[in-house]
């Protein structure tokens, strides 16, 4: 206040001199342009206050000429302002209004260059739209039966819930979406040509029936005697695609052999291989993978790629089945799980026939990357007596075709001479879609980054091993097993129908070598941590096949939920065998650790116990004995 | 008596039974039974049945999805002395439903009814409530509601 007044005391003599300075110059302009006031001292003083009017008038106009100048001005430019905001509003509004006429008037495998012709005229200085998309949504409310064209058999262009992918994750995502939203649509897109399946039994089941059409019925024989199939449903579960619109309460429909090829987030809509559009209010992306290969093969011609099976899916598996019954020898490149598991299967076969069965791989044993040194090595001793010849510390250069035959040639010298090969090396996440829906890929695991709610964008969620998520406990990471995709899709589904709840419970898996040793794990089970392992001696009882007779199910996740260690176990008769394993690492738990605290945790021939290893990895404690926390398992039991 | 041997980084324990017989010093964290991440059995804390518990199996999402939901809402919200006797009709065009599909629903629909039905009267308290899944490619699977042994499943039923 004070220093104002200041300011103002100081301004004003300020003020004065200039405008009498101002004044000054008027006269002075004013004056010397037009008659010469007298420079009579008494005229001065007698037309002083005239000459003092006319200075002001002048004063006075200049002033308000420049205010009704501004004045003007100002309103010019907000009037034009206006007019430009509502031409562009005009313009706008317009478009969904042409569209509109175009599309039912257009059938449903529209041309995509059709609409933009009634797109914005070229003078609209907006940005075009990528591709050929029109920017109005094309958001449809479900028409009433009978709407539209009620003859044509076209697949709807508008599905409530989309699931990319027809996978176990999807199907896990359908059901949980049906489970919770009273009569849902959910419309299933699959590249493959069968409905939704379970993938475990393709390397493990499927390959010890005895049935000789296992191929066609794609039936496997559990260890209870049960048969199921690999499909999820029969094909009487699901409604077709061009019913779903009409079907009184909703249901799941595939749509097999369509590929979805882009993706519009903005409009909510996608495209697939052949044209059709169709808009979604919400979508899964379930896309999996495609298996790796090794560029060495790639690179060894038509002849080579001829003779390789990357292995992932049922008509993989039929093939497969058919070389094996047809071929002398068999090398399978790679020692993780399905190269284990399907060496083993093959390994299986191989006594009944004189197949040679062959598995290479870079580490020193068998599940390298995943059990300790120790536990590798056991492992493989198993797995040669399973028939397979083991190549390991195998690094493969090149690979040529000889004579009907391929020859592997390894970094360090051997050569080794088969007919077929089977590459087992990793899955690459399918990420097609990623650059026209513009969502992120991680460059740590690969995949689509999505957050812990594994949502990637508002409407759309990833899940199964396509999805990198963030895992409160364990951190960020990307899981290719079976049960975390039906962990991770229902999960995606409770989401889609507003749950919002985070990835929480645990996914577990199993891997059998054999029939004699299997184990469950749960976690990040990484042989580079370092890990404490409790182990007693196994009796015949702890082995796979006991555990699944047990319980009375094939898959390993299902028999979870029959017995807890708690429950008096009725034991069953034991194995006919009653061999009593000399090994060391009959049976027990392994803990991986990082920075102190269980990570992981491997169940070894010690079955129905994986709820207690979840929860020791929810409870992420730091335990000062792990022998005490093994305990827990009550591993010498039953 | 227990034997340790460390091979580099990794540590390897030999117990024996007796070794393991005096009960564990270990700590676990105690379950708060109202948290909200934590996978639910089949009756949710509210009282409300939550139809994406495993332990359904797919009775509540498949074609028949409608009729079993009505059917089984109105048994476990049945005040009645004989519970459910109010919900005939629901059962009955639940039934029908399912006899049209006689491969997603095999033929021992009546008497899965009536063991879920007995099941419903036991506690269904966090800890306990198992059903069976009624009919529908059950055979291979009895499972449990267990909040405490989380479910995850892999096969399908409808």
């Amino acid at each position: 206040m004070l220093k104002c007044r200041t300011v103002w005391r100081k301004l004003a003599p300020l003020a004065r001199t200039s405008s009498t300075v101002c004044r000054q110059n008027a006269r002075r302009a004013g004056l010397n342009n037009g008659r010469l006031p007298a420079c009579v001292p008494a005229g001065h003083m007698s037309t002083a206050p005239a000459g003092g009017g006319r200075e002001n008038q002048l004063y006075v106009l200049l002033v308000g000429a420049t205010c009704v100048g501004g004045a003007i001005y100002a309103y010019q430019t907000v009037k034009g302002d206006s007019q430009r905001y509502q031409d562009r509003i005009d313009e706008i509004s317009s478009r969904p209004l042409k569209s509109f006429t175009e599309e039912p008037a257009t059938p449903i495998q529209s041309e995509p260059p059709a609409v933009p012709e009634a797109a914005p005229s070229p003078e609209e200085p907006s940005p075009p739209a990528p591709g050929a998309e029109v920017l109005a949504p094309i958001k449809t409310a479900d028409p009433a039966p009978g709407d539209e064209s009620p003859a044509s058999h076209k697949v709807s262009s508008h599905t409530p819930y989309l699931l990319i992918g027809g996978g176990t994750a999807s199907f896990a995502a359908a059901r949980s979406i049906r489970a919770r939203d009273p009569g849902a649509r959910v419309l299933i897109v699959t590249d493959e040509q069968v409905p939704p399946y379970m993938r475990p039994p393709l390397s493990k089941e499927l390959w010890f029936s005895d049935d000789p059409s296992v191929t066609e019925t794609l039936r496997f024989k559990q260890w209870n005697g049960k048969e199921r199939s690999i499909y999820f449903q029969p094909p009487s579960f699901y409604i077709n695609a061009e019913e779903l619109q009409s079907a009184e309460n909703g249901g799941v429909a595939v749509l097999t052999g369509k590929k979805v090829v882009h993706m519009d987030v903005r409009g909510n809509k996608i495209k697939l291989d052949d044209d059709t559009e169709i808009s979604y209010d919400k979508c899964l992306i379930a896309t999996g993978g495609v298996p790796r290969n090794l560029q060495v093969i790639e690179r060894a011609g038509e002849e080579v790629m001829k003779r390789t099976t990357l292995f992932r899916k049922v008509e993989d598996f039929k093939s497969l089945d058919k070389v094996s019954r047809n071929v002398k020898s068999i090398t399978i490149i790679g020692g993780g799980f399905l190269g284990s598991e399907l060496a083993c299967a093959l390994g299986r076969r191989s006594t009944e026939s004189d197949l040679e069965v062959i598995q290479m791989y870079p580490e020193k044993g068998n599940m390298g990357k995943v059990l300790p040194e120790y536990l590798s090595n056991w492992t493989t001793e198993k797995v040669k007596k399973e028939g397979v010849k083991i190549i390991s510390e195998a690094l493969v250069k090149s690979v040529v075709s000889k004579d009907d035959k391929l020859e592997i040639q390894l970094k360090d010298g051997r050569l080794v001479k088969t007919d077929h090969i089977v590459a087992a090396v990793g899955l690459e996440p399918n990420v097609d879609l990623a650059k026209s829906a513009g969502l992120e890929v991680d460059s740590d695991f690969g995949g689509f980054r999505v957050n812990a709610e594994l949502q990637a964008r508002s409407n759309i969620w990833v899940a199964g091993d396509a999805a990198c998520f963030y895992d409160i406990r364990l951190g960020r990471r990307r899981v290719e097993h079976h049960d975390h995709a039906v962990v991770s899709g229902r999960l995606a589904g409770e989401n889609m129908t507003g749950a919002n709840k985070p990835y929480w419970h645990q996914s577990m898996f199993w891997s059998d070598l054999g029939p004699d040793v299997g184990y469950e794990a749960i976690g990040i089970v990484d042989s580079s941590l370092p890990t404490v392992g409790v182990f007693a001696k196994a009796t015949a009882k702890d082995t796979p096949k006991a555990a699944t007779e047990e319980s009375g199910t094939g898959i390993r996740s299902e028999s979870e939920t029959e017995h807890t260690a708690s429950s008096p176990v009725a034991s069953s008769t034991p194995s006919p065998t009653g061999v009593q394993h000399k090994d060391e690492y009959g049976k027990g738990v392994i803990f991986y650790l990082r920075d102190k605290v269980v990570v992981g945790i491997i169940l070894w021939n010690v079955f129905n116990r994986m709820p207690i290893a979840r929860k020791i990895i929810k409870d992420g404690e730091e335990h000062a004995d792990l022998n005490e926390v093994a305990k827990l398992f009550n591993i010498h039991d039953d | 008596m227990s034997s340790v041997r460390e091979e580099g980084k990794d540590r390897i324990i030999f117990v024996t039974k007796e070794d393991h017989e005096s009960p564990s010093s270990a700590e676990l964290v105690e379950e708060d039974p109202n948290d909200p991440y934590e996978e639910r059995g089949l009756i949710l804390p509210s009282g409300e049945i939550n139809w994406n518990c495993p332990c359904l199996g797919g009775m509540a999402s498949g074609p028949c999805g409608t009729e079993f939901k009505d059917a089984f809402s109105c048994f476990h919200y049945s005040k009645e002395d004989v519970k459910g006797s109010d919900c005939l009709e629901n059962f009955r065009a639940m039934q029908e439903c399912m006899q049209r599909y006689p491969e997603l629903y095999p033929q021992e629909d009546e008497k899965e009814q009536e063991q879920e039905q007995s099941s419903e009267t036991k506690p269904t308290s966090q800890d306990s409530a198992s059903t069976e899944t009624s009919g529908a490619n059950s055979s291979d699977s009895k499972e449990d509601s267990d909040t405490t042994q989380p479910n995850t499943e892999a096969s399908g039923e409808s």
